[in-house]
């Protein structure tokens, strides 16, 4: 039950993008086109799940022991940038399609802001590791769903309405993610 | 003292940051429900961005090229962890309020940028002047934000009555939506001064500009790719 709530906390009530403000830049910068955004969230998930998995060991059998809780932001950065190369490089080995789908997307995220938090708010929850890889995969799908929405939208936006030249592009892009947000401030009631 | 000056408009006009290059959106909409905050995210910022690049213009000779951003990151997380531990210390109110954010200065992508565009190429003393341009543009576009949305949603600002007590405070400009309205109307009337300049519309930060960039695959490389399905899949049409 409690995994239930965690889940449903990540991934609608406190989304990641559109009421923490994680992820932005990728959010906005690859949702002008639906097959990219799709590419996106899913590496995103995949990230997520294996740097909340990564960091959440490294901090609970090296640094919570040892008192050295005030390295974790080095050492967070490091286990993530390494895992996001090492699993890179054998999925570039062992199943070329997949890395075709998703490769390109792998090292945009790296210092994704969103893959970073989801790890600091695991160790700062104080979750278990099922705790920990249900919040990041509610959260990566928070993400998915927000940036999939996203780009359907715009695709729309620029097909069928004349924006006004000094909306077109960020304006445009940054005013749809405000409404939104706003439809889901809606899901605030659910928990 | 000319150079300093320099730096100083690079930063807070030529190439704010946030207005020109359309960097760090993410802590620039989190943070900015209050005045009082948004100057704490920005000094904060302005002094990791400080030490950071000072430091990484002084190491500049002895880092092989290969492995710069790996060892640039390190330093930055370095003095992130110090700001953190600062904040935590002595001004736990702030701390509290700016919460992930402070950690999350690290993945912060106009201090990776300034450590690969301009302290890794420059003397220690301008890198601290691009670093105090560029912390001191962020911080002004921060303000501004927040400005607006602390008058529209509290009726105050750095914590003083200053619309009349009977407007009715618009809680929405506090909360999320309210971040990303008002950056997008702020952003659109930039864009409308650009326009009438002749420059060109403000584009979405593509992580290419970023320190980053390097390893990166270029959005055009993206777009070729899926140009090239769509072609396929007119022709097979």
């Amino acid at each position: 039950m409690d995994l239930l709530i965690i889940f449903i906390n990540a991934m609608l009530v406190n989304n990641f993008v559109l009421s923490r403000f994680l992820g932005i830049c990728g959010f906005l910068g690859v949702s002008k086109k639906r097959d990219a955004s799709i590419g996106m969230g899913l590496a995103v998930l995949f990230v997520m799940s294996i740097a909340s998995i990564g960091t959440w060991s490294v901090y609970t059998f090296l640094l919570e022991p040892n008192g050295l809780d005030y390295l974790k932001t080095v050492a967070f950065i490091l286990v993530i940038a390494a895992l996001v190369q090492f699993v890179e490089m054998v999925v570039k080995k062992m199943s070329p399609a997949l890395y075709d789908a998703l490769g390109i997307f792998l090292p945009l995220i790296t210092t994704n802001c969103a893959v970073l938090g989801v790890t600091f708010l695991n160790v700062q929850d104080k979750l278990s590791l099922g705790g920990s890889l249900v919040n990041a995969l509610g959260a990566a799908l928070g993400f998915f769903l927000a940036i999939v929405l996203m780009a359907s939208i715009r695709e729309k936006l620029d097909r069928v309405s004349s924006v006004p030249r000094a909306f077109q592009g960020l304006p445009i892009a940054l005013i749809t993610a405000g409404l939104m947000a706003i439809s889901f401030l809606g899901f605030k009631g659910l928990i | 003292m000319l150079a300093l000056i320099e730096r100083l408009k690079n930063g807070l006009f030529g190439e704010n940051p946030v207005f020109v290059q359309v960097l760090a959106m993410c802590p620039f909409l989190a943070v900015t429900t209050s005045v009082e905050n948004a100057l704490g995210m920005g000094l904060s910022t302005l002094t990791v961005l400080i030490f950071s690049n000072a430091l990484i213009s002084a190491v500049r000779k002895f880092i092989p090229n290969k492995i710069r951003i790996p060892a640039f990151i390190v330093i930055i997380a370095g003095f992130v962890s110090i700001i953190d531990l600062f904040l935590a210390a002595y001004l736990p109110d702030l701390y509290k309020s700016l919460g992930l954010f402070i950690p999350l200065i690290v993945v912060n992508c106009m201090i990776l940028g300034r450590a690969e565009a301009y302290a890794s190429k420059n003397s220690v003393l301008h890198s601290v002047y691009d670093a105090l341009g560029m912390g001191l543009g962020f911080t002004m576009a921060l303000s501004i934000l927040a400005f607006f949305r602390e008058i529209l949603g509290a009726g105050t600002v750095l914590g003083f009555q200053i619309l009349p007590e009977a407007y009715e405070p618009a809680n929405i400009m506090i909360l999320a939506p309210g971040a990303f309205l008002t950056l997008g109307l702020i952003m659109a009337f930039i864009n409308n001064k650009n326009l009438k300049k002749g420059k060109d519309l403000l584009k979405i930060h593509d992580c290419e500009s970023c320190g980053m960039g390097c390893d990166m695959p270029k959005p055009e490389k993206m777009n070729i790719k899926l140009d090239a399905e769509a072609i396929q899949k007119g022709g097979a049409n």
